[in-house]
């Protein structure tokens, strides 16, 4: 319970339901902000005392549990190393892996609980052989399944999703309300939970050596200078100090980080279409592609199958062919992708099922495939 | 299902709640000059006597606040102000092992009025260590604040040696006797305290009730200005809650008196069996100068996070030491003022009055198992 309304009505579904619910709170930072603030409506000690509330509504006892030393280790300094790598991290994702389906799933088992229950718009469904199966929200707008992407099979069977089959979050705040739950109104959280203000520059600047460097367009000639190579994102066009126009005349993104050069690579935005994304740290949602009949095994991996890759929480999903070889997941969309990082997460989808995901190690782009 | 966690808070009686219910009936404002307030001042001041009574204070001596962490900061500031009025004295001398509402107050006084702030040296159970004191000691320094029973492992401070050392210097001291108050004999006219602090709602009165002792020759600048309804703190007085407090205070009184040797023996009775059942635990606090209804363990490994939900699962109230801001338990600071790891999960067991031997018979029934099954979930 995290003091939002997603949680709030999860908790108050689950209660109803008839199960034995518990409302924990989780301590991620060892010195929370005091109040609310719009932008980042998370893990306020105010947010704790809208979970403990909500709570005391619904008649359940509630704790607080301190996971802040091993959201640090794994969410706070993984979002660090991997932006002084280059690469752009996804901490939600890592956060489910590790914490929220981990750490706090398995403190959980331990102390004789079977599920954690969260307000993510998903669905978990059986299929046939028992094995767990990940799916879509019914609200496509509101739907988290990328987020929870990360999740396995046994993570799965300890999961539940009650606001999976809610079309909207209207409706979802209107239960809040009936229910009286004061947190009906509540603005959603954006951004990142340990980010106050939305403000990852700045943030990062504090935490990662930011020194000024080159700019470099595609064929390594010099093109400009920059304040700290990590601050960039791909994709991005503003903040670029060019000196020099590109030949055509055309506007410039950046294309790749390269902070062992501590260089920003510029191109056009033909550069910027992807058409094959590639990694090898993988995990399926269940039952991977060849027991789930998409795909036939080979000798080190899977042959193609037809899919919908997504690269982040709220883009649209592409139509893709996937295959295993040579120990990485390959993915060639059916229209180029724009503004893929590394380090970037690929969720796979076959219909509304999420069949696994895998972080994004390379890019190539459409332009230089054969 | 066991209640041992009288130091976070004691259940108010029946005629407890009577009283205050009684005295929140009678309309008048005690500072009010009509017969109704005269009423009303009347209750107020009987629950103060009552107070003052089992405090060995005179009842003029007594201010009333609105907690005992108001009292201790009234203390401590209303000491440091008074004692920096004729002269600069910047030095405040305490441990790091006191109770939140004196460190916190003792660390704004160093961010923000320029005190200095030194640590006594404590040792393994958490008494002072008197030679360090005796060094420390000058006419420049403002006031030593003290606990005079530690709330979290029970040991209870040489007041008598700290008192005679203060003296030669002058210095005047305060303690912090929220723990002290309804567990162990307390006089403070005979005590040579300057300043004592207590908490109602810790002997089984109302929350919201806290008292100050104050020796008149010492001068105290207060914090709270207003009507002047009280010399050191202002605001109308809570006659009800003063009332309550003054029937809890003799209750309380009556119990270290009278029957406290029975919850002594029933925490006796805790200790051997935690020690006859659970291998590897370690007793904090004094062995023999502690309050005897304080029973504080520490177990290698133990996820006391955990182990405290299962107790509670069990009906059972138990605790770790202070509670914190949002629910959070942190590491304590007063284990870690006297050398124990982070790693050694505390247990604290406070028992009280109204406390039974099936109380403590559930309790060694329940723990050995849930220490077992969370001694190495850290």
């Amino acid at each position: 319970m995290s003091g939002g309304v997603d949680s709030a009505v999860a908790a108050a579904r689950a209660v109803e339901a008839g199960h034995d619910v518990t409302g924990v709170h989780l301590a991620l930072s060892r010195m929370p902000g005091i109040f609310r603030s719009g932008s980042r409506g998370c893990c306020t000690v105010e947010d704790s005392l809208d979970a403990r509330r909500a709570a005391g509504l619904l008649g359940i006892p509630f704790y607080v549990w301190d996971f802040s030393a091993q959201f640090t280790e794994a969410v706070v300094d993984d979002f660090i190393s991997e932006y002084s790598a280059g690469r752009t991290p996804n901490p939600c994702m890592r956060c489910n892996e590790r914490i929220k389906f981990a750490a706090l799933l398995d403190r959980a088992i331990e102390l004789g609980f079977d599920a954690v229950a969260t307000g993510h718009y998903a669905n978990v469904v059986t299929a046939a052989d028992g094995t767990p199966e990940l799916h879509r929200a019914s609200a496509w707008a509101k739907d988290q399944s990328y987020v929870l992407g990360v999740l396995t099979a046994d993570q799965l069977r300890h999961s539940m999703f009650p606001l999976g089959d809610t079309p909207s979050k209207d409706l979802v705040r209107a239960e809040a309300e009936r229910r009286g739950l004061s947190v009906a109104n509540k603005p959603d959280s954006h951004d990142i939970c340990f980010i106050p203000e939305g403000d990852t520059r700045d943030w990062l600047a504090d935490r990662i050596p930011m020194e000024t460097g080159k700019v470099v367009d595609t064929d390594g000639n010099v093109v400009g200078s920059h304040d700290g190579a990590v601050a960039y994102t791909v994709g991005q066009r503003k903040g670029l100090n060019l000196g020099v126009p590109a030949a055509d005349g055309r506007p410039r993104f950046v294309v790749s980080i390269k902070p062992q050069s501590n260089e920003v690579v510029v191109g056009s935005r033909d550069d910027l279409d992807i058409g094959e994304i590639g990694g090898a740290r993988v995990s399926w949602a269940g039952n991977d592609p060849v027991v789930s009949g998409y795909a036939d095994a080979t000798e080190n991996g899977f042959s193609p199958l037809d899919c919908e890759v997504q690269i982040r929480a709220h883009a649209d999903p592409v139509p893709a062919t996937a295959e295993k070889r040579d120990g990485e997941i390959v993915v060639r969309p059916n229209t180029p992708l724009n503004g893929v990082a590394t380090g970037q997460t690929a969720v796979l989808y076959v219909g509304t099922r999420v069949v696994g995901q895998f972080t994004i190690d390379r890019t190539v782009a459409a332009n230089a495939l054969v | 299902m066991a209640y041992l966690d009288f130091a976070a808070t004691a259940p108010m009686s029946d005629d407890v709640i009577a009283a205050w219910e009684f005295a929140v009936r009678q309309p008048g404002n005690a500072s009010a000059t009509h017969r109704d307030g005269q009423k009303s001042r009347l209750l107020w001041e009987e629950g103060r006597e009552n107070i003052a009574r089992t405090l060995g204070a005179k009842p003029f001596d007594v201010t009333m606040t609105g907690s005992g962490t108001e009292a201790i900061n009234l203390a401590i500031k209303g000491l440091w102000w008074g004692r920096n009025s004729d002269a600069h004295r910047a030095r405040i001398i305490t441990t790091e092992a006191e109770h939140h509402a004196a460190l916190d107050a003792v660390h704004w006084l160093v961010e923000h009025e320029s005190a200095v702030v030194e640590f006594l040296a404590l040792d393994e159970f958490g008494v002072i260590d008197l030679d360090d004191l005796r060094a420390k000691l000058s006419d420049d320094v403002a006031l030593i604040t003290s606990l005079w029973v530690s709330n979290e492992i029970g040991t209870v401070q040489p007041i008598a040696e700290i008192v005679a050392a203060a003296a030669v210097h002058g210095v005047p001291i305060h303690m912090d006797a929220v723990a002290a108050w309804g567990h162990i004999p307390i006089d403070f006219d005979a005590s040579g305290l300057a300043v004592m602090s207590v908490s109602a709602h810790k002997i089984g009165g109302p929350v919201g009730v806290g008292a100050l002792a104050v020796a008149r020759s010492w001068n105290i600048v207060p914090s709270i200005h207003g009507g002047s309804q009280q010399r050191l703190r202002s605001g109308s007085l809570d006659v009800a809650g003063t009332y309550a407090a003054g029937v809890a205070a003799q209750r309380a009184h009556a119990h270290v008196v009278g029957n406290v040797q029975k919850t002594h023996e029933l925490a006796q009775r805790l200790a051997d069996g935690l020690r006859a059942s659970i291998p590897g635990i370690t007793f904090r606090g004094h062995p023999t100068n502690r309050t005897g209804d304080n029973v504080h363990i520490t177990v290698p490994g133990l996820d006391t996070v955990s182990a405290l939900f299962l107790l509670d699962e069990l009906g059972h109230s138990v605790s770790a030491g202070s509670a914190c801001q949002a629910g959070v338990n942190s590491p304590s600071h007063v284990l870690r003022a006297i050398g124990v790891s982070d790693s050694d999960g505390p247990l604290r067991f406070t028992l009280g009055p109204t406390t039974t031997d099936s109380d403590i018979d559930e309790i060694l029934a329940a723990l050995p198992a849930i220490v077992e099954r969370t001694r190495t979930l850290n």
